[in-house]
């Protein structure tokens, strides 16, 4: 056989049952990747012949004597093909993961097909962007600026990464190929709840290729947590690396380790495991009652009580509540449902280890490789000296990789084997297995006064932990946000987080106040109706104002800096921008059309310890390094923070060359989540980029004898004077003094400052068919200065739209036993570009942040309002109040008013 | 995905592959399905691309279409005049969940015999009244009516080792009226329920067909138009179990939509040019 790869010829024969996707892989194509496997996502596009096709479900054979074109042959670094230079300059990308499918397909569209994007570009699936600069990408829309030096701050420069993400040479995780690497495949239980009383291991080390089978008894019989915080005491040890115990459909049982992925896949296959199969139980309320199944003994004492599986139990009371709702003329009490909702980050997860002079090294995909790297230590009893954790460029997260789940196992294989070993996550066990968004139940009671103002405030939630702790007492603390929001003399918050037989929840985007704020946001509304006031009105009334305590969990000191009103400006903004746009058709007679807003506001950083360390070192080459442990996933972390040490410095980002995520080459970072990769890494980088700014400005001041104040960075020199000193000057100079212009700096995520927002959508709803169409979506946000106004854009539009596809077309079956029914792309709809509208941006400015340039992290809180404005539109459109998410057609058409009027008889 | 299972592709199989099928084999037309799952209990592909039927065959009583015929193929088939009816051919494979690239390689005869409830080869198959050709182990052919080859979601009635070598759609039909329904949980996702109503010029019957609402295709037949009553009715009839619950849609709801959309292709057949 003969296969021409981008014009070279390979001699190599792949399997015959490979695919195309792992053939061109193992012949050293990292631009083609894997996102679903399964033909869903076609991040794995690539040309056969110039035609498109997904190559993970195209047999590696077809491929025989046909030109294959891939993300790397369509153009090269420095000489990109159009289509590539224009997703880097709109740009069409944040995590990157997509990007070469999305290339690829779109560099091969009809004038028809760029004219009908919604269908054309159905095979693509981006969880990051919202598709609004997708769109861009392919019309050639630009967006990205080259800054000026010490401009770049304000300027919408493109991410570091952006020409070897466009081009398919950005290395993701599992983009690399070690010689006599083995493989792992982990098999799942079938059973909700089960005792393993055996693992027969002989048939299955018998297969050939098989190096190893895991089982509870070969792991550190060590209890940990998954969940990534640096103090891992705000996290509950109930997880062992393997268990003789399994207490959820999909949990690992054991692990195997071959030559090959089909090989380890056949000894999982031939393993033969006894249950001893025990009654599970799978809503929290239930598992809280006497005589449930229980799933956990006592031996970690944060577990509050084990009898009824609570892990963490809040009773906040300030003021009294009861007086509260005395003195209320009106009262409002719903019960509200957020349901278990996934990433879905394109990128599944994986992870590598090697052993490198004694070291064992692991590469994965991971948001925080410091705390992944104290994990391990702990596990495998290593010293910190001999562990490196790190990243290369991760493939999105949303909170899904602030969780240590494949880490461990390549690590035990490694240090067992001394070998290379590679764990790579399955679609299917993502949802299967990977911590999907805390089920929460919330019964929300208002008290007002005619006029709107509250009288009493009280929230019951109750969320759904899993079967293991990881995020679930943080997530219901999280929860308060959603209280903190409005000012009442009387709250009242009582939150559960149990345990159930189901995939432990974990970290999403939006952290335990998503689920709280459609609880919180719809009551509002309804109780605005009730008071016969406009919804904006009556957030006017009650939200909380700078000056104002933010009120949660407990009236007492905090850490908070708000100053300035940002949220009221949210809400004006909202409500005029929907006045603006009222008016339009109903997209035909059976529609009925109506608005919703929602409001929310968190801190810039979770209350948790978060801490990360920057170095910054001119180098002779002139450039300057900036070392940083926070890991690129999308977010736009990195190319902020070169804005800022760029501004620091007085040049542009094309000097400063970015080392990140590598605990060998970074100092600790706590990680990209809770929005703290802006807010707190990025005032480290602030901090030892001023420094080695005045260092080099003192140093120039002594050199020419001009005083310090008189001396300023000047790209790459200094003005002292009138006097200019090139840096190439000042580095041999301070060189021969053995003298280095470098500095680190720390930063911590206390004191924290505010962010907030409001959203709006116009929607319409077929009364028949109980379809929902979004007509108009608006977000105004509070993010402070606004650091690089094209990310900002982009991570509040891609909150809005993955807030759209957990409220509108996203949803998670089981089955009577607790099986996922639908763990694929094919039946778990995230939105394509064709389900998601364009949503206007509105930034507010405000100025009392104590983030770095005053900058406020934003990715998280954008999500907050999408689900409760959407369900007050649909009520405002049809007058029935949905209080279970997600809104798809099927659960919303039974209850529409007047089909009767459209009657079909 | 990989099927680490499969030790053999048969890349050039005989003209009448079937005589060598043996328990672990599968039939490899696109591999657009069977790449996307896992198959571990399959030993050996048998390529039926290799056979290079012929696509897309005008005959003087219809067209015959191959089960390698790909969606692609299918889509860009030019109309022939006075075949009304072929315009289903465009909006069924605008019907499949996966998009214009899946479409190359992806095939008629791969999605008839898939028999997913949401198969639109199916819909459009059974909604012009094709027959399909089978070629069984033993070198016998038999021919089934679209309508009874799926048996539920799933499931069909091929014998182990049975092909689908072609499916023949009559001319009469392709000359007749048609309108159509499709309604998606989603903007432009997987079928829910997708209805064909076709009439024959000239007259005022109905043939309602069906389909994804149900783990089988459903033909509901009048040979005038009904009334909305009589319709609904009709559509009542079907009995409960055979309304599909998957996450694509719940039994009520699609029956609910079917109601719906089948009158509104009754109107649109009723409304229309009867000349």
């Amino acid at each position: 056989m003969n296969y021409i790869v981008n014009g070279k010829e390979f001699d190599r024969e792949p399997a015959p049952g490979q695919c195309l996707r792992t053939f061109l892989r193992e012949l050293g194509h990292f631009g083609v990747k894997k996102g679903c496997d399964a033909g869903d996502c076609g991040a794995c596009t690539v040309w056969l012949d110039g035609t498109p096709v997904h190559s993970c479900i195209t047999p590696a054979f077809r491929a025989d004597g046909r030109d294959v074109t891939t993300i790397e042959g369509l153009g090269r670094p420095g000489a990109p093909h159009p289509m590539q230079r224009q997703f880097e300059d709109a740009p069409g990308f944040q995590c990157g993961f997509c990007t070469a499918g999305m290339i690829m397909t779109s560099a091969t569209f009809t004038e028809d097909q760029k004219a009908d994007l919604p269908r054309a570009l159905k095979g693509n699936l981006c969880r990051c962007t919202g598709y609004r600069a997708i769109e861009d990408a392919v019309k050639g829309v630009r967006a990205v600026e080259t800054a000026a030096p010490g401009k770049a701050v304000g300027a919408s420069v493109g991410a570091p990464a952006g020409h070897d993400v466009v081009t398919g040479h950005a290395e993701f995780t599992m983009d690399t190929h070690i010689d006599g690497m083995l493989h792992l495949k982990v098999l799942h239980s079938p059973h909700a709840h089960a005792r393993i009383r055996s693992v027969d291991k002989s048939a299955a080390l018998a297969v050939p290729g098989v190096q190893r089978v895991y089982t509870w008894e070969d792991v550190p019989r060590k209890r940990f947590n998954t969940a990534i915080h640096t103090d891992h005491l705000v996290d509950p040890d109930d997880t062992f690396i393997l268990d003789d115990m399994v207490r959820f459909a999909g949990q690992r049982v054991a692990a195997v380790l071959a030559d090959t992925v089909g090989a380890a896949e056949e000894g999982c296959r031939r393993l033969v495991v006894e249950y001893e199969v025990l009654p599970a139980v799978f809503d929290p309320e239930a598992a809280m009652a006497d005589g449930a199944p229980q799933l956990h003994g006592c031996d970690d004492p944060f577990v509050r009580d084990p009898v009824h599986n609570i892990l963490v139990e809040l009773h906040s009371h300030i003021g009294d509540v009861d007086a509260g709702f005395a003195a209320a003329d009106v009262i409002h009490e719903g019960t509200y449902f957020s349901p278990r909702v996934q990433h879905a980050h394109l990128e599944t997860h994986g992870a590598i280890a090697w052993m490198e002079d004694g070291r064992l090294n692991v590469r994965t995909s991971s948001q925080s490789p410091s705390i992944a790297k104290v994990k391990l230590e702990y596990l495998f009893a290593l010293r910190p000296d001999r562990v490196r954790v790190f990243c290369k460029r991760v493939g999105g997260g949303f909170g899904g990789k602030q969780e240590v789940i494949a880490e461990d196992l390549v690590a035990l294989a490694t240090l067992d084997t001394g070998r290379p070993s590679c764990l790579e996550y399955t679609r299917e066990e993502e949802f299967t297995t990977a911590s999907p968004r805390h089920p929460m139940t919330l019964t929300v009671k208002l008290g007002a006064k005619a006029d709107g103002t509250l009288t009493a405030f009280q929230v019951r939630n109750v969320s759904n932990t899993g079967a293991y702790g990881n995020h679930g007492g943080e997530t219901v603390y999280a929860g308060g946000a959603a209280v903190m929001i409005y000012r009442c003399p009387n709250k009242r918050y009582d939150a559960y987080s149990v345990y159930t037989n189901t995939v432990p929840s974990g970290a999403l985007r939006g952290y335990g106040m998503t689920q709280p704020a459609f609880a919180v946001e719809s009551a509002m509304d309804e109780l605005a109706r009730a008071l016969h006031l406009g919804p904006l009105e009556l957030r006017r009334r009650n939200i909380v104002r700078p000056g104002e305590p933010l009120v949660a969990l407990h009236d007492g000191p905090d850490d908070v800096i708000f100053t300035e009103d940002g949220l009221a400006p949210c809400i004006d903004l909202v409500g005029k921008a929907l006045a603006r746009t009222a008016g339009r058709p109903p997209p035909g007679p059976e529609w009925l059309v109506g608005v919703g807003v929602a409001s929310s506001l968190h801190e810039t950083a979770p209350p948790t310890e978060h801490l990360s360390e920057a170095w910054v070192t001119l180098g002779d080459d002139l450039l300057y390094e900036l070392a940083v442990g926070t890991v690129e996933f999308g977010e736009g972390t990195s190319t902020a923070h070169v804005q800022i040490a760029a501004d620091q410095l007085g040049t542009t980002p094309s000097r400063i060359r970015l080392v990140q995520s590598d605990t060998d080459r970074t100092g600790f970072d706590t990680g990209a989540f809770a929005s703290a990769g802006l807010f707190v890494a990025g005032n480290a980088v602030l901090r030892a980029a001023g420094a080695v700014r005045d260092r080099i400005l003192e140093f120039a001041a002594a050199h020419t004898g001009v005083h310090v104040v008189m001396c300023t960075m000047d790209d790459d020199g200094v003005v002292c004077g009138d006097r200019r000193v090139s840096l190439a000057e000042l580095v041999a100079l301070a060189r021969a003094r053995g003298i280095r212009f470098t500095a680190a700096r720390k930063a911590y995520g206390s004191p924290r400052s505010v962010t907030s927002n409001t959203q709006g959508f116009r929607v319409a709803v077929h009364r028949v068919t109980g379809e929902i169409r979004i007509l108009y979506s608006v977000q105004a946000a509070d993010a402070g200065v606004i650091i690089n106004p094209a990310q900002v854009r982009g991570q509040i539009e891609g909150g809005v739209a993955q807030g759209i596809g957990f409220a509108l077309t996203e949803n998670h079956h089981l089955d009577d036993s607790g099986v996922m029914v639908n763990p694929n792309f094919r039946n778990y709809r995230i939105p394509t570009y064709a389900d998601i509208p364009r949503t206007e941006v509105l930034l507010v400015g405000s100025a009392d942040s104590v983030g770095p340039m005053r900058a406020k992290g934003m990715a998280e809180c954008c999500i907050n309002p999408v689900a409760p404005a959407l369900a007050n539109a649909v009520h405002d459109a049809t007058g029935v109040r949905y209080r279970a998410l997600p809104l798809t057609p099927e659960r919303v058409y039974g209850r529409l008013p007047a089909e009767q009027s459209v009657s079909t008889g | 995905m990989d099927l680490n299972t499969i030790t053999e592709v048969v890349r050039r199989p005989s003209e009448r592959p079937s005589a060598d099928w043996h328990e672990g084999d599968a039939w490899l037309a696109g591999g657009t399905w069977l790449y996307s799952t896992e198959q571990p209990d399959l030993r050996r592909l048998i390529d039926l691309t290799a056979l290079r039927w012929e696509p897309l065959v005008p005959t003087g009583d219809g067209l015959e279409i191959s089960a390698t015929c790909t969606i692609r193929d299918l889509y860009a088939f030019p109309r022939p005049q006075g075949w009304t009816a072929a315009h289903l051919f465009r909006t069924s494979c605008e019907a499949f969940l996966s998009s214009f690239k899946v479409w190359n390689a992806a095939t008629v005869g791969g999605n008839i015999c898939m028999s997913l409830p949401a198969g639109p080869m199916i819909t459009l198959t059974v909604a012009l009244e094709a027959r399909y050709e089978l070629w069984a182990p033993d070198g016998s052919v038999r021919f089934v009516d679209a309508l009874d080859f799926v048996t539920g979601d799933h499931r069909n009635v091929l014998a182990p080792g049975e092909i689908l070598r072609r499916v023949t759609v009559p001319e009469h039909a392709l000359r007749k009226r048609t309108a159509h329904r499709r309604f998606s949980l989603t903007r432009l996702g997987r079928s829910t329920v997708f209805l064909v109503g076709t009439q024959r010029l000239g007259a005022d019957d109905l043939l309602l067909t069906v389909t994804a609402g149900t783990t089988r295709p459903v033909r509901i037949a009048f040979d005038s138009l009904p009334d909305a009553r009589t319709l609904r009715r009709s559509i009542d009839a079907v009995p409960a179990d055979v309304w599909f619950a998957d996450p694509n849609g719940t039994p009520d709801h699609r029956r609910h939509l079917t109601r719906h959309f089948a009158e509104e292709i009754r109107r649109e057949l009723t409304a229309g040019d009867l000349a």
